[in-house]
């Protein structure tokens, strides 16, 4: 039989795919031997979390290239969500990873739908526009879950906004209490459903962008008017990365909140939002594989710069400014260029005198 | 008499939001960028003058003055080393950059200056005008803040619209290429934008912290965006629109904090900067800009 030679984009996503199950098992293995130390181990969920959120907003900034500056809104309905969802079926159910898989896909559906309302209005405005949108829609989420108390008793799950008005019978139990988040919550969520979560994100995301639906989505990210005039219906295509993207995010958030004992709402702002945009772009633009690097790595960082102690944040800022100027900047980009250059040539000459 | 005072202090603050979002809208008309740290700039104006006034007794005018000029200064610098850079990058890794501009200047002056409170004295002496038989007081800072916001759009659009310096901003935002065949000298231009922004930023700062006295490192964060937002609410890039927006976001929160609920004003505020933007895509003054194939 003839072996066809595999295409490009499928080359480029099984690379991916191998990369998350190596760094997988690589840290299967070292926790295993114990060669992790509890502060990388204590990071390795957020990691899996961060890395879903990056490439769900690569799928709405990159793929289909409108600029949301409010994905951890849609994180943050899902997180309560799914702290609702959990609390609730910890009392009916024995096996935790139930719980967590129930609770993941309650979280996604509440935060795919936050993705309809938000998305019908919001996608017929464009750039600058719908950024700020997207944006005001994060703080109104906040506000919401801030001003939001649930609980349950024998009489089941009991809400009520702005006060606290429950009252809760006999073994009752409050789930969510304002500002003060979620409290108390039974930690399940665990790096190999983190894992599973990163896999199955990657391949709806790559089915998704090498279908039909998907050259669409491209096709209105280069040039709306252009794929509007051949009928391309712009507003069912970006919704539908926008959704998909949103229901990613509510997922990731509850396996994010899964892993503390305690939340609040103010974990998910407009900085969380503005740290996962820096990963998309620092990764780039539709690349998925560049996001999750760009996550994991820039997760880790700052726990990494601990040695630095105060200043931690501060050089995270530089970082960041310097990364932008070396990778956008044509004259530094040039020297870097250059650099890189001599010293391939060097490390080539070098190889030769030696062969 | 109760809505006329809410009415007051809601023009007041929205005087400040204003100010600030003037900054923004004038950067994004000529650089075409959102320019994250100016909420920044705003805390750093706050700090200036209450080490001017509370640690050197210096006079609050000397005070004002001192954080226009550093604030000034630290606009051109940013400027100059994270936006000039980047000129010709995409939108959004001059938006990063603007971002890790932002974070640079929080944890700077956490390092600086401390991340605890401090308690910022107002540099309007306390006091207010009583009008029917003390029915309605207005405070002293209040009608300071209001008239400065008005010298301040009635400044800068003389600015805009008669002098030369101001044509050549217009020219600048129409068309940068063309601007610079005319002979006018863009870069400077652009840099002449962030440096009045930036004062603006410091006159913001100090009669934001006036009115709200705490002063740390997160200060400018919140009235940032809502500025932004304000900016954008009136149509981002035009003048008039930020002052619209700046007074109607003002007033709008003071009357959601007062008849409907403290805790959602916020969620209030940008669920109508949600339907305004719907009903109106480009703010309520901004220009329609029809695509042509």
């Amino acid at each position: 039989m003839k072996q066809a030679k595999m295409n490009r984009t499928t080359r480029s996503n099984l690379i991916t795919y191998l990369m998350v199950i190596a760094f997988f098992v690589i840290f299967q293995i070292l926790i295993a031997t114990g060669n992790v130390s509890s502060l990388l181990k204590g990071q390795l969920v957020p990691i899996c979390a961060y890395v879903v959120m990056a490439i769900s907003l690569n799928l709405v900034v990159g793929v289909s290239g409108e600029l949301s500056l409010g994905h951890a809104g849609f994180m943050s309905a899902g997180a309560f969500s799914g702290i609702v969802a959990a609390g609730y079926l910890q009392t009916m159910m024995e096996s935790e990873t139930l719980v967590l898989l129930i609770a993941m896909i309650i979280g996604g559906i509440v935060a795919a739908a936050a993705g309809v309302i938000v998305g019908v209005p919001i996608l017929r405005l464009s750039g600058d526009y719908l950024a700020i949108v997207t944006l005001a829609f994060g703080q109104i989420i906040k506000s919401i879950v801030e001003n939001l108390y649930v609980g349950y008793d024998a009489n089941g799950l009991q809400f009520s906004m702005v006060k606290n008005t429950l009252e809760l019978g006999e073994g009752g139990k409050m789930l969510i209490t304002g500002p003060m988040g979620a409290n108390g919550m039974a930690t399940i969520s665990t790096f190999t459903m983190g894992f599973v979560l990163i896999m199955v994100c990657l391949f709806v995301i790559f089915n998704l962008v090498n279908s039909k639906s998907g050259r669409a989505i491209m096709a209105l990210r280069d040039n709306k008017i252009a794929a509007q005039s051949v009928g391309i219906s712009s507003s069912k295509y970006k919704l539908l990365a926008f959704v998909v993207s949103a229901a990613m995010a509510g997922m990731a958030g509850v396996l994010f909140a899964l892993n503390f004992t305690t939340v609040v709402a103010s974990k998910f702002d407009f900085n969380t939002s503005i740290l996962i945009l820096v990963f998309v772009v620092l990764g780039g633009l539709g690349n998925m594989r560049g996001s999750i690097i760009a996550a994991a790595l820039l997760t880790v960082l700052p726990e990494l710069l601990r040695s630095f102690a105060d200043y931690r944040m501060l050089v995270y800022a530089i970082f960041l400014i310097l990364m932008m100027l070396a990778t956008n900047n044509p004259k530094l980009k040039g020297f870097l260029q250059s650099i890189s250059a001599k010293i391939k040539g060097a490390v080539g000459k070098g190889g030769e005198a030696n062969g | 008499m109760l809505f006329l005072s809410y009415l007051i202090s809601g023009i007041s603050l929205g005087s400040i939001y204003a100010i600030i979002a003037l900054g923004y809208t004038m950067v994004y008309g000529i650089a075409k960028m959102l320019n994250f740290a100016h909420g920044d700039v705003i805390m750093v104006g706050g700090y200036i003058c209450f080490f001017a006034c509370s640690y050197y007794g210096l006079h609050p005018l000397v005070g004002i003055v001192m954080a226009m000029v550093v604030c000034t200064v630290l606009g051109i610098l940013i400027d100059r080393f994270a936006y000039k850079p980047l000129r010709q990058a995409p939108a959004l890794a001059v938006l990063i950059t603007a971002i890790g501009m932002s974070y640079f200047l929080q944890n700077s002056a956490q390092l600086l200056w401390g991340s605890g409170s401090r308690v910022f004295s107002s540099v309007i002496g306390k006091g207010s005008f009583s009008f029917f038989d003390g029915q309605l007081t207005i405070n002293y800072l209040t009608v300071v803040t209001i008239v400065v916001c008005i010298v301040i759009m009635v400044g800068l659009v003389w600015f805009i619209n008669q002098t030369k310096r101001g044509k050549a901003m217009r020219a600048c935002s129409e068309d940068k290429g063309a601007a610079q065949l005319m002979g006018i000298n863009v870069d400077n231009t652009i840099s002449l934008t962030f440096a009045i922004g930036s004062a603006l930023a410091a006159i913001a700062g100090v009669l934001l912290c006036s009115a709200y006295p705490l002063l740390n490192p997160t200060t400018g964060m919140m009235p940032g965006i809502k500025a932004f937002t304000a900016a954008v609410f009136g149509g981002i890039g035009s003048i008039p629109g930020a002052l619209v927006g700046g007074l109607l976001l003002g007033i709008i929160e003071i009357f959601a904090k007062a008849y409907l609920s403290t805790q959602f004003s916020d969620a209030i505020v940008f669920a109508v900067l949600i339907i305004v933007l719907l009903v109106k895509p480009t703010g309520l003054l901004g220009k329609k800009i029809n695509e042509k194939v």
